[in-house]
């Protein structure tokens, strides 16, 4: 099957119903997005279709077939991603970093969505698992992401 | 059948990420010491190194073992410690780059390959572990960073023609300030690790009060990586050729394969190349991973019940952790002592007051994010290469070799960055896939990258210890704790790992319980072993993660009974301790003064605070926790920690492992265990194993007290004292008294 992932198309021979989380690590050797649970219940997977944040451990790859797909090694292709990747060196947000391709996603999926979410909206939005516990250098970064396009936008 | 791989020189460059530069080869070869440098990614044999550091004054002086300088400055530095989110790539980045005199933001650090060369801990062990990283090695890594400097200063001194003493360094440049000529490092480097390395005694340290990096917020040398997914962990590591494998392991440790029902089947899926039998497991090897799962997942095995002679600890079918702790709670002895002073048993008869509680916590799991895997290669030679998570790479060479029958040297081990460990990546026996993947490649001609999934780590991985604790204590007619006695029904980790208990107690069995600091004139400590049918390991600090919690959620139920307050009982049987009535203060002001409620918040929720303290790992902790109840569970909405490990390398850094410990201190104290019933965990992943989510993750604010003392851990010791305040603070709020974690368990209103 043809996949568009990160402005390029592949050709890809996998089942319909192989994760896509799978496909982009082990037929696309793209080792950036993690592997934690295969549930859904952590986020480490996390890549974004579409400009939305899936899951892919549980995303058939049938399913994004003419779709665009965005992961972690092309997040500073974009405008929003790089500005999230610099506020996560600015914020020291990693520990040992397993978690966080997922947590970057997620961030730039919401900020995409809404340039200057709420703490509750950043709450609601950032639900990755982190096992080091960086969710208040997590949340701090968002929250001054937000924080610059509110300032931004109010000038 | 095999294409192997390229040549090892060849590989050099490959781990390296860049060409083999001219200079890099030219020490390779040209210097007896530079030649330990391919120990990495070489089967260099340690006898070499062993003869060269003999002694704890030669420890951590082979430079070129440990650096490599390239022709654009950027140091390399291989490390002793593994990093896997404690930050200590950057620590060793800052401490050997202040003495060095060379920005830690121009490090490459990697973890060193295992090698005598590498024991730079004054205690002459080698593992990540026990907040020991940066306390053990801080006066060897600095003088490392200083003989390198010495002998950079020695090539320049050759190859401007001027006297050593003539020249001194700025970041990343040797100068002669007389000339105004200066050369980069990398200039010299090749000349420089020509030179004989200076005798350690003729070295000047620099002071302190001139330090740049050590003691200050330096940014982490591995924060780019990590944020843009090209940091690498063991589990993202392929090799030319390879294939990949999953397993199904037994249900039960100990139980062994009989027969597989569905063979032919399974071995006609897609991808699939070979089935295999295993110790305890069956596994799948396939072209692709997903493949590879899918496919072991499928095999309907027979599973046969363990034997008499099993050589692994045996789970039985009806082993339920509940009536475990329930069992626990009936021993009687004997019992050994840890710590005897005064006459307990004379206070307690002529006390006013007597009070006795039972206490007890629950099994955990690491569930750390990155699953376990090993990648490993047979070379043409025969000889062998490991790639996989470890917190000791010595000891997991060591027992490969056993396993294999190879000779140590001829294994090359490679220690990825851990996506997270806490105490998972020891050396636990049947908890760990580097045998298995070994056993795969060797019978299937090409290398072989193992992932065991969620489901499989959860059914393998070691556990917290659980321990039951029957306290008695005496109050005086003032209401004041005279005696204390814990007697904690429990089997540490250390001791579960020999298989029995030792000669000395296992001191990471009672850790927390013993060595605490408060003036009680009589006290005794002791343990009841009971080996039990879970295989354990180490969890992020240890005995302290449970036993803090008891003593000090204990203590609380004893100020009650005296009728004094928790924070002023604590002052007073510190009274005599400067440094933790200092530390204690100091979280008590940053909570902006000691308020024990229960109070009503801005927002109009009825809360209380509970404080705590502990001592772990050679560093103090005090922790106050504001808590209120929210649809019937425990909210915690701040914890404040004074911490003090004597001194400190990055304050950054220990702000987030405050933080860290934190999230997972509140984990284990509100949500987290681990339920076995019939012999199984009732969880396999994070579904029916919750860790806690970002929306119990309470604010942290985080004061470190550099009291000067001896320097101390930080990665454990700010977890301890975070579940005992939490349950102090609850026990006010609700008037339930706490003794058993988690929380999940209690109902409140």
């Amino acid at each position: 099957m043809e996949l568009r992932i990160n402005q390029k198309t592949y050709q890809v021979d996998a089942d319909a119903d192989t994760p896509l989380l799978w496909v982009i690590r082990d037929n696309l050797g793209l080792t950036g997005t993690k592997y934690g649970c295969g549930l859904a219940q952590c986020g480490a997977c996390s890549v974004l279709v579409d400009g939305n944040v899936v899951r892919a451990c549980v995303t058939p790859v049938a399913g994004v077939v003419g779709r665009e797909v965005t992961t972690i090694e092309a997040i500073e292709a974009d405008e929003v991603g790089k500005r999230v990747v610099t506020a996560w060196v600015e914020h020291q947000v990693a520990q040992c970093g397993y978690c966080q391709s997922g947590q970057v996603m997620a961030a730039t999926a919401l900020l995409k969505h809404n340039p200057a979410p709420s703490d509750a909206q950043i709450k609601a939005a950032m639900v990755n698992l982190c096992r080091c516990g960086t969710y208040n250098a997590i949340h701090a970064a968002v929250h001054d992401l937000a924080a610059q396009t509110s300032k931004t936008e109010s000038a | 059948m095999n294409k192997h791989i390229d040549a090892t020189e060849d590989r050099l460059g490959e781990s390296l990420d860049q060409p083999v530069n001219l200079s890099r080869r030219r020490f390779l070869t040209s210097t007896a010491v530079g030649a330990l440098v391919l120990g990495f990614g070489l089967p260099l044999g340690s006898t070499r190194v062993q003869a060269a550091t003999a002694t704890a004054a030669e420890r951590g002086t082979q430079v070129p073992a440990f650096l490599e300088i390239r022709p654009d400055g950027t140091v390399r530095l291989l490390s002793p410690f593994m990093e896997g989110g404690q930050g200590t790539h950057t620590a060793m980045a800052q401490i050997v780059g202040e003495e060095l005199d060379a920005d830690p933001a121009t490090f490459i650090v990697e973890s060193a390959p295992p090698g005598e060369a590498y024991v730079v801990m004054e205690n002459g062990m080698r593992i990540t572990g026990g907040s020991m990283s940066v306390r053990m090695s801080y006066p060897t890594m600095r003088r490392l960073g200083a003989l390198a400097r010495t002998m950079l200063l020695q090539a320049g001194a050759e190859h401007l023609g001027v006297p050593l003493a003539e020249l001194s360094t700025e970041p990343g440049r040797v100068v002669h300030a007389s000339s105004g000529r200066s050369l980069g490092y990398g200039e010299l480097a090749g000349r420089a690790l020509d030179m004989p390395v200076p005798d350690p005694s003729t070295l000047q340290l620099r002071d302190p009060s001139q330090f740049r990096w050590i003691g200050k917020p330096v940014r982490r040398v591995d924060s780019y990586e990590k944020s843009t997914g090209k940091a690498l962990y063991s589990i993202d590591l392929k090799v030319d050729d390879m294939l990949h494998a999953a397993v199904q392991h037994a249900p039960r440790l100990g139980m062994t394969v009989g027969s597989l029902r569905n063979e032919a089947q399974v071995k006609a899926m897609k991808g699939v190349d070979s089935i295999h039998q295993l110790p305890g497991a069956v596994a799948v090897v396939a072209d692709r991973w997903w493949h590879a799962k899918r496919a072991v997942e499928a095999i309907q095995v027979e599973w046969l019940e363990p034997t008499a002679d099993s050589k692994v600890r045996s789970m039985p079918a009806d082993f339920s952790s509940d009536a475990f702790r329930d069992s626990l709670a009936t021993q009687q002895g004997p019992a050994r002592e840890d710590e005897r002073e005064g006459d307990v048993a004379a206070a307690l008869a002529s006390a006013k007051t007597q009070v006795e509680a039972t206490y007890h916590n629950q099994y955990l799991n690491h569930a750390q994010l990155e699953p376990p895997s090993a990648l490993a290669r047979f070379n043409p030679d025969g000889s062998l290469e490991v790639w996989l998570p470890n917190q000791a790479p010595d000891m997991f060479r060591d027992d490969i070799a056993k396993r294999t029958g190879l000779a140590p040297s001829r294994i090359t081990l490679h220690s990825p960055l851990l996506g997270g460990f806490f105490g998972r990546h020891f050396l636990y026996d049947s908890a760990s896939p580097y045998p298995q993947a070994i056993a795969l490649a060797k019978a299937v001609g090409r290398p072989v990258k193992l992932i065991w999934s969620r489901e499989e780590e959860f059914l393998r991985d070691v556990l917290r210890p659980v321990a039951v604790v029957k306290f008695r204590a005496a109050l005086d007619a003032g209401g004041l704790p005279v005696a204390i006695e814990a007697v904690s029904v429990t089997e540490g980790p250390t001791e579960a790992i020999a298989g029995k208990q030792g000669e000395k107690l296992d001191p990471s069995a009672l850790e927390g319980l013993s060595g605490k600091s408060y003036a009680i004139a009589n006290r005794r400590i002791a343990q009841i072993y009971v080996k039990g049918p879970a295989m354990l390991g180490y969890w992020r600090s240890v005995g302290n993660s449970l036993n803090d919690f008891f003593y000090e959620a204990f203590l609380d139920e004893l100020a009650d009974k005296g009728g004094h307050d928790p924070f002023e009982l604590r002052l007073h049987l510190l009274r005599d301790n400067q440094r933790l009535t200092t530390l204690l203060n100091a979280v008590g002001e940053l909570s902006g003064g000691w308020k024990r409620g229960p109070f009503t918040a801005e927002d109009g929720s009825r809360r209380a605070r509970g404080v705590a303290m502990a001592s772990p790992f050679g560093s103090h902790a005090a922790v106050i926790a504001e808590v209120s109840i929210e649809a019937g569970q425990v909210k915690v909405h701040d914890i404040w920690q004074a911490i003090d490990p004597g001194s400190v390398v990055n304050p950054a850094i220990v702000e987030a492992q405050v933080n860290g410990a934190v999230a997972l201190g509140l984990s284990q104290v509100l949500l987290e265990e681990a339920v076995y019933m019939n012999g199984q965990p009732r969880a396999r992943n994070y579904d029916l194993y919750p860790i806690l989510p970002p929306s119990r993750m309470a604010r942290v604010h985080v004061r470190i007290v550099e009291s000067g003392e001896k320097m101390g851990g930080v990665g454990e010791p700010p977890l301890p004292a975070v579940a005992p305040a939490v349950a102090n603070a609850v026990a006010q709020l609700t008037g339930q008294r706490i003794r058993s974690m988690p929380l999940s368990r209690y109902t409140f209103s």
